[in-house]
């Protein structure tokens, strides 16, 4: 389970971290040495973004890794045999995140039992709210899978209770207003929310949305359980390369 | 938790966990707005002395006579301020921004009708405004882009995925879930979450109420078929709506580009080509495929040329309530050309979808039918894609002139 996954590395670490990918950015073999990379560097949890042809809830970098995996014919079978490969060989638990779309046009329930087939311990849908979630829940619950939700500053209080009665697993509290890559204050305003998230979940809490440096998640312990890095991961793979990777995620942890 | 927004299998609101309270306050504003009658007649009468409401129904006697099939009637949403039925929409929507108490505005566009409607209200009722536009449509609605930075907008060209309408209605969402406190979203059709597509079928609904009226004042009976271009539905539901409850035909158009089966399109209920899918916020037909990513479109019409279409008109298709049809790039010049000579109108070029397909059945008819097209714009933005068509060699000299001017 999840959950207790989290719960026994909390033991040992005061945070844990948090990566993301778009799968076949730049190609399928270097996103396949990318987690190797990130994995050797000790990151604890990774994301696997299924690219989308419109993901709304990403900003720029996002956007164009994902533009770029699919105009490289990148298909969802790839994506899903590169889970089951990743899965197998690294001993992390590894989430997809991709849009609704992507399920539903391969059957939610298809979907779903492949995921538990080829060993991934969940998902992230930013654009499947819990109202539109019915069959999702079902197919994850039937597999012992856990549906990642969101919670956001905007979030009122009734809502963060009522999304913790069906998510599982941990629960992905997105820091601010705004897509992915943006700057984030980490100020008392982010203590304030991450409280009110405390309270509304027993779950461990994931923070994400820019996330970027040592101090970021210096900040986050004792508070969150999870941190994210997304875009800064992607930024130093486009400018220094994927060699890069370890020295910067190795520096994150100490 | 329940489900909201639901046309049969077709709507619902597929939310960003940010945007999930802006959108509450939406449709908060609107359903109280929608019970207040005093709202609906304070929004006929700004569209009377801001726009041109009630506009006319004009009888079109030499098309008819052309034809010689049914008579042919053309309802003139040309004639709104800023020259289409989008001025409808984004009046309503500005009223509820000023409910709402926000100070600015973002859309998207596509033809661009929407961009200066928007640009056109934001100017009037003070709102700060910045429109995305795909840089395709930038290009090739050049006039549009200049009358709305004239408005005082910002226009943003947007230069991800295929350039167009889509993709400019994905910046304007990662706008708002930044900027939702004192921004509101004018949606410029009846598509995306709930409750845009009700509401933007709401406010249009006021050119079906007038040509009920119209035609029941003038004809003492209703026409038999009524036409309307489809790019995200709004004309549509307009016209149609109306019409629901009567025995009357009503027919959709649809881009079909250069052929249903050429790939070069943008019909989702009239192809093969179209499935259900999740995207943009809501569920309907789209243009995408076997993995659900969405594929390009094409049409000569940049305001028809989207990848989705209004979740209530994939219910009217699926319960048969509305025949949907396509019309080629080739047949709307042609009915563009037909009707500017034969009636001295010019329609968008996104209306004259519903023209082409008319003219196609107007003859099969008895002179005892009344035909219906909703003219939803006017055709002046169109004027580099019609001469470019009709390739014109005298607007071509003109052109260069006016090149080696600006290079002098
Ligand atoms: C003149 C005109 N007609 C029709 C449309 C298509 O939109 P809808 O189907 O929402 O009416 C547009 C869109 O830009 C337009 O400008």
């Amino acid at each position: 389970m999840l959950e207790s996954h989290i719960r026994s590395r909390l033991k040992e670490k005061k945070i844990l971290l948090m990566t993301h990918i778009v799968i076949g950015y730049p190609s399928l073999e270097a996103s396949l040495e990318i987690v190797r990379t990130m994995v050797a560097a000790g990151v604890d949890l990774m994301e696997l973004q299924i690219p989308f042809s419109e993901p709304i809830a990403d900003g720029p970098v996002i956007l164009k890794a994902n533009q770029n995996s699919l105009a490289g014919g990148v298909s969802v079978a790839q994506c899903l045999e590169f889970g089951r490969t990743v899965a197998r060989e690294f001993p992390i638990p590894f989430l997809y995140m991709t849009y609704y779309n992507i399920l539903f046009k391969y059957g939610v329930d298809r979907f779903v039992d492949e995921m538990r087939d080829a060993g991934l311990k969940g998902s992230i849908v930013p654009d499947l709210p819990p109202e539109e979630a019915d069959g999702y829940l079902s197919a994850m619950q039937r597999n012992q899978l856990s549906p990642i939700f969101i919670y956001s500053p905007t979030t009122s209080e009734a809502r963060l209770t009522a999304i913790a009665k069906v998510a599982d697993g941990f629960v992905y509290c997105v820091a601010r207003k705004g897509v992915t890559g943006d700057q984030t204050e980490f100020s008392q305003s982010l203590d304030a929310y991450l409280a009110r998230c405390r309270t509304a979940t027993g779950l461990p809490l994931a923070l994400g949305f820019g996330v970027k440096d040592k101090s970021d998640i210096k900040f986050l312990e004792g508070k969150a359980d999870i941190a994210v890095i997304g875009t800064q991961a992607l930024r130093l793979i486009e400018t220094e390369g994927i060699a890069a990777l370890g020295p910067f995620i190795r520096d994150l942890q100490t | 938790m329940n489900k909201r927004g639901y046309f049969g299998n077709f709507g619902g609101a597929f939310l960003p966990e940010i945007l999930v309270a802006t959108f509450d306050e939406l449709e908060r504003v609107y359903t109280e707005a929608r019970n207040d009658p005093i709202f609906w007649h304070d929004y006929e009468q700004l569209m009377s002395s801001y726009s041109c409401r009630p506009t006319p129904i004009t009888y079109a006697e030499n098309l008819t006579r052309h034809f010689g099939g049914a008579r042919i009637f053309i309802k003139r949403e040309d004639l709104n301020h800023t020259g289409a039925h989008k001025a409808n929409n984004v009046m309503g929507q500005g009223l509820l921004v000023k409910r709402m108490g926000k100070t600015r505005v973002i859309a998207e566009t596509g033809a661009g009708q929407h961009g200066v409607a928007t640009a056109t209200m934001a100017a009037r009722f003070g709102f700060d405004c910045t429109i995305y536009m795909g840089e395709v449509d930038v290009a090739r609605q050049r006039p549009n882009v200049f009358w709305m930075e004239q408005l005082g907008a910002t226009v943003v060209p947007v230069t991800d995925g295929t350039r167009i309408l889509k993709d400019a209605i994905n910046e304007a969402f990662r706008d708002w879930v930044t900027n939702m406190d004192a921004t509101h979203y004018v949606l410029g059709t009846a598509c995306g979450p709930h409750p845009f597509p009700e509401m933007v079928a709401w406010f249009q609904s006021i050119i079906g109420k007038e040509a009920r009226r119209q035609f029941m004042e003038r004809e003492g009976r209703l026409p038999t078929r009524v036409f309307a271009c489809v790019g995200g539905g709004s004309n549509a539901m307009g016209i149609f709506s109306g019409f629901f409850d009567d025995d009357v035909e009503l027919v959709g158009v649809e881009a079909a580009g250069r052929g249903l089966n050429s790939g070069a399109h943008a019909s989702r209920l009239c192809s093969d080509d179209a499935s259900v899918g999740v995207a943009q916020g809501y569920k309907t037909y789209f243009l995408q495929d076997d993995d659900g990513q969405m594929r390009e479109t094409h049409s000569i019409a940049a305001g028809l040329d989207y990848v989705g279409v209004s979740p209530i008109l994939s219910d009217f298709k699926e319960k048969g309530r509305v025949r949907f049809e396509g019309a080629t790039d080739r047949e709307v010049i042609e009915a563009v050309r037909l009707t500017m000579r034969k009636e001295g109108v010019i329609p968008a070029l996104e209306s004259a979808h519903a023209f082409a397909r008319a003219f196609k059945e107007a003859p099969t008819m008895s002179p005892d039918d009344i035909i219906l097209i909703n003219q939803s714009g006017r055709g002046d933005k169109d004027i580099f894609t019609i001469a470019d068509a009709m390739d014109d060699p005298k607007w071509k000299q003109f052109i260069i002139e006016k090149a080696k001017q600006y290079h002098a």
